[in-house]
């Protein structure tokens, strides 16, 4: 057993771990932060991106003990202050989900996707979107919704 | 059957009246009147199937409508809160669904079938007419006026001749519990006075889904739960022989579950269940392989002789020989995973001799009943909670892994969660079948298709009676039970997409032999008006006659599902040195009767054909007998960002006729109208799906 130190969503924590563990299991059943997801465990499908130090990741390829220090954010911590995120209004707005079970892992990927490339090009979101699956085919609609979210936050950057 | 759904439906009515609050409720159940008089829906379905709907008028205006349907990203609850809000005259945000919870909805079979929209939805309508009426009654009294001079505006009754006279319904239900079950019909709105129905209503359930607030069954988090792992043989169909569970001790608070075929560990923590699960050692009698994905074919039709005919007509010998052009093949189509994003979960816990579970199913009565069979518990001690589902396609509709986490936290005496590994949901998926199609088709010289005949073996025969006209034909069905290495099932649009395939690409075939373009050769050929003008808006809308750049085609497949007629045009691009398709533009046309929310409508389509374009070009299961090969994403691809082409859906415009099936009908025409642009692009013909570049590549050479 180790003890971590990391925060979740803003809030420092500390953990005792068995090291081996994946980081959505701290999210899901140790922290019970259910809006991340688990689809294949192998980080194949992506349900479970989240970002780690600003970077999107498959929590379920990544292991407790290597969180120590790391700043994460989930689903549960995109919106402030009751206030929704650009990509989760785009989201609504687009109507980009349906069954909205890998709506978390894709709204995370975006997120980070998109503090790297503010504005960005259709071609250029595709890439950077490709390896998280939706199997109820909201693709394009998803390409829409990041497209009109990356415009709102450069607007409020610029604010 | 009939008797033991008219047992569930009196139980769930006698139960729900019991619980209920104040407010004006409305019980519609068949029974009390016959559902065809009512709707005049021809469907042999209705024999089996009982509609029932239940609604309230609560207390503080809101409205509480239960339905034993679920919601797993069709988007019913929106669209039958679209048709309650019609008819009451409320707002749509005012109306609580209540979905698939055992105990307070009607019973309902499961929700499959694209039945939702064509039948559930005319119930509701009814109930929520029927409640307004009840309403207006309330309200007459209570001005004293005239019921024909009132009207209902957005929950609130008016006096037309004098607007000093205005009452909510949150007024007019306090204090009061009116039960009424419906027995005549009742006024429906018509067409031209809809506010609601026919308009476009973002998904009601998005907020909770983009905000992670959305509670699925694996969210569920039950005090002093622990996660159960099942110890799996690597064949399908195995039996245990010998469990050596002797390393158990290394890992401390496990707990080993073993009943009949079944072995499982239990802890709270999931890591622990699955590492301690590891160590068990389990001899198993693995069944003999029969096939694999390669001779699978060869092997169904060797082994399947019995057949039955589907349809017949006129004298094939005849219309062959009245044929100038005839052709015969075989397609062959293998099998495909529903791959949802969501596994199988249930989360449930006992109480005393009752248990209550959060399933991912699509019949949580079915699952009801299973588990209570299983477990040998009367019925009512059985409660299926709501929860949404992270997509179903059919994969759901079994209760495997309810019994399962059942029988283990009777077992162990705890809650118990149980979320199937990707690789368990790639053995115990009820795959789609692979099959087989024979076909043999000839035109005359003039162009009319004179003979057709059609043999199916493990596709089924939905959808394949025949639009066009022909007049010698013969359709006929091979099968048996337990021909397939594992479990086999429906998958959105049964057997559909498959034998759509297969038609569409001989229709293709036949019509380039007599040197005919597809279109031209399809409308020339079709009797059914309805398809007619379905194509011919599909055409205008792609813009068929549109030059092609070098190395793209265009596809058409026509087919029919769930009552609606499906007309789709596909572009692709072709590349002739790997074989690779790119999906560049698909055109949908629906008549689909009444559409209730042409966004839903729209969804539903667009889903279904990017899920269409992954059963075209990538999906197939691998396997030896009952040994999966494929046991993730990394071996099962299907559509992705990148591949999503352009799509376009357009709908007839009937408003006044009867609302047909949405979520499965636009995907039977992929794999033909794909196979039919990579045709047109490149000269290949591929008789398989998944139509890989291999297979390209082997056809062009």
């Amino acid at each position: 057993m180790k003890q971590i130190n990391f925060t979740l969503n803003g809030k420092p924590l500390s953990l005792e771990v068995k090291c081996q563990e994946s980081l959505l299991t701290v999210i899901r059943t140790y922290l019970e932060q259910t809006g991340t997801k688990y689809g294949c465990g192998l980080g194949e499908c992506g349900a479970c991106t989240v970002l780690v130090d600003k970077e999107p990741v498959r929590s379920c390829m990544i292991l407790s003990e290597d969180i120590e220090g790391k700043e994460i954010i989930s689903i549960e911590g995109l919106s402030t202050e009751g206030e929704l995120h650009p990509l989760q209004t785009a989201f609504i707005s687009h109507d980009a989900l349906q069954c909205g079970f890998c709506t978390s892992g894709m709204i995370m990927n975006a997120f980070g996707f998109l503090l790297q490339n503010p504005n960005p090009s259709r071609e250029k979101i595709i890439v950077g979107m490709e390896s998280n699956l939706c199997r109820c085919g909201a693709y394009n609609r998803i390409v829409d919704a990041i497209q009109t979210a990356g415009k709102e936050m450069l607007k409020k950057v610029k604010l | 059957m009939k008797s033991v759904i008219k047992n569930e439906t009196a139980y769930s009515r006698r139960r729900f009246l019991k619980t209920l609050g104040g407010g004006v409720v409305v019980v519609f159940c068949l029974g009390e009147l016959s559902f065809s008089s009512l709707f005049a829906q021809d469907s042999q379905l209705l024999e089996e199937l009982d509609f029932n709907a239940y609604l309230r008028v609560k207390e503080d205006g809101r409205v509480d409508c239960f339905t034993g349907k679920i919601e797993m990203g069709q988007g019913i609850i929106t669209s039958l809160a679209q048709v309650v809000a019609e008819e009451l005259e409320v707002s749509i945000y005012d109306i609580d669904m209540i979905m698939g919870d055992t105990e307070l909805c009607p019973y309902d079979a499961g929700t499959w079938g694209s039945l939702t929209t064509r039948f559930t939805d005319p119930v509701l309508r009814a109930a929520a007419a029927e409640a307004r009426e009840v309403l207006l009654d309330l309200a007459a009294e209570h001005f004293g006026s005239n019921k024909t001079s009132l009207e209902v505006i957005q929950g609130v009754v008016v006096d037309k001749n004098d607007s000093s006279k205005k009452i909510a319904y949150a007024e007019l239900t306090k204090g009061k519990k009116i039960v009424r079950s419906l027995t005549k019909k009742p006024e429906l709105k018509k067409a031209k006075d809809f506010k609601l129905i026919g308009k476009p209503i973002r998904s009601l359930d998005a907020e909770a889904k983009v905000t992670g607030k959305a509670k699925y069954s694996g969210d569920i988090i039950l005090p002093g739960m622990v996660h159960a792992t099942i110890v799996r043989p690597e064949v399908f169909g195995s039996k245990k022989i010998k469990v050596d569970a002797s390393k158990l001790s290394d890992f401390a608070g496990v707990q080993l579950v073993e009943k009949d075929n079944l072995i499982a560990v239990v802890h709270s923590d999931p890591e622990v269940s699955k590492q301690a699960a590891n160590s068990i050692q389990v001899t198993w009698d693995a069944p003999v392989a029969k096939a694999n994905q390669e001779t699978i074919f060869q092997y169904l039709e060797d082994t399947i002789q019995d057949n039955k005919v589907f349809e017949k007509e006129g004298n094939l010998q005849l219309g062959k020989e009245v044929s100038t052009i005839y052709r015969e093949a075989t397609y062959h189509d293998g099998y495909k995973a529903h791959a949802s994003i969501e596994t199988h979960v249930a989360t449930c816990y006992f109480e005393g001799d009752k248990i209550t579970i959060w399933a991912s199913t699509q019949s949580p009565f079915g699952t009801r009943s299973s588990v209570a069979k299983a477990l040998q518990m009367p019925l009512e001690k059985v409660h299926i909670k709501q929860i949404f589902l992270g997509g179903g396609f059919g994969g759901k509709s079994n209760s495997q892994q309810s019994i399962e986490a059942a029988t283990i936290a009777k077992l162990c005496g705890k809650p118990v969660q149980l979320v199937w590994s990707r690789k368990e949901e790639f053995m115990y998926d009820n795959f789609r079948t692979a099959a087989v199609v024979k076909v043999a088709g000839g035109t005359d010289s003039k162009g009319k298709l004179k003979v057709w005949d059609f043999d199916i073996y493990c596709a089924g025969t939905r959808g394949t009676e025949l639009f066009y006209a022909i007049p010698n034909k013969r359709i006929r069905t091979f099968n048996q039970a337990d021909v397939h290495p594992f479990g086999t099932g429906a998958w959105r649009a049964p057997g559909n997409n498959t034998t759509t395939f297969a038609r569409e690409s001989h229709v293709d075939i036949v019509a380039h032999a007599a040197g005919i373009n597809p279109l031209d050769f399809r409308l020339n050929n079709l009797e059914n008006k309805e398809m007619i003008a379905t194509l011919q808006l599909a055409a205008k809308t792609f813009g068929y006659d549109k030059e092609k750049k070098p190395g793209y085609g265009y596809g058409i497949a026509l087919g029919q599902d769930a009552g609606t007629l499906v007309a789709m045009i596909a572009e692709v691009f072709v590349d002739k040195e790997t074989g690779e398709v790119q999906p560049i533009r698909i055109v949908c046309s629906q008549d689909m009767g009444q559409v209730v929310n042409p966004h839903g409508a729209t969804l539903q389509t667009e889903g279904g054909i990017t899920m269409g374009i992954g059963y075209a070009l990538y999906e197939e299961i691998e396997f030896n007998g009952g040994e999966m090969k494929t046991t993730n994403f990394n071996r099962y691809e299907i559509t992705r960002f990148s591949k999503t082409p352009k799509i376009e859906c357009v709908f007839i415009d009937k408003m006044d006729a009867k609302p047909q099936g949405g979520g499965e009908p636009a995907i039977i025409c992929v794999g033909a109208a794909i196979a039919n642009a990579i045709f047109d692009a490149c000269g290949a013909r591929v008789y398989r799906m998944p139509i890989t570049p291999e297979r390209i590549l082997a056809a062009l050479s």
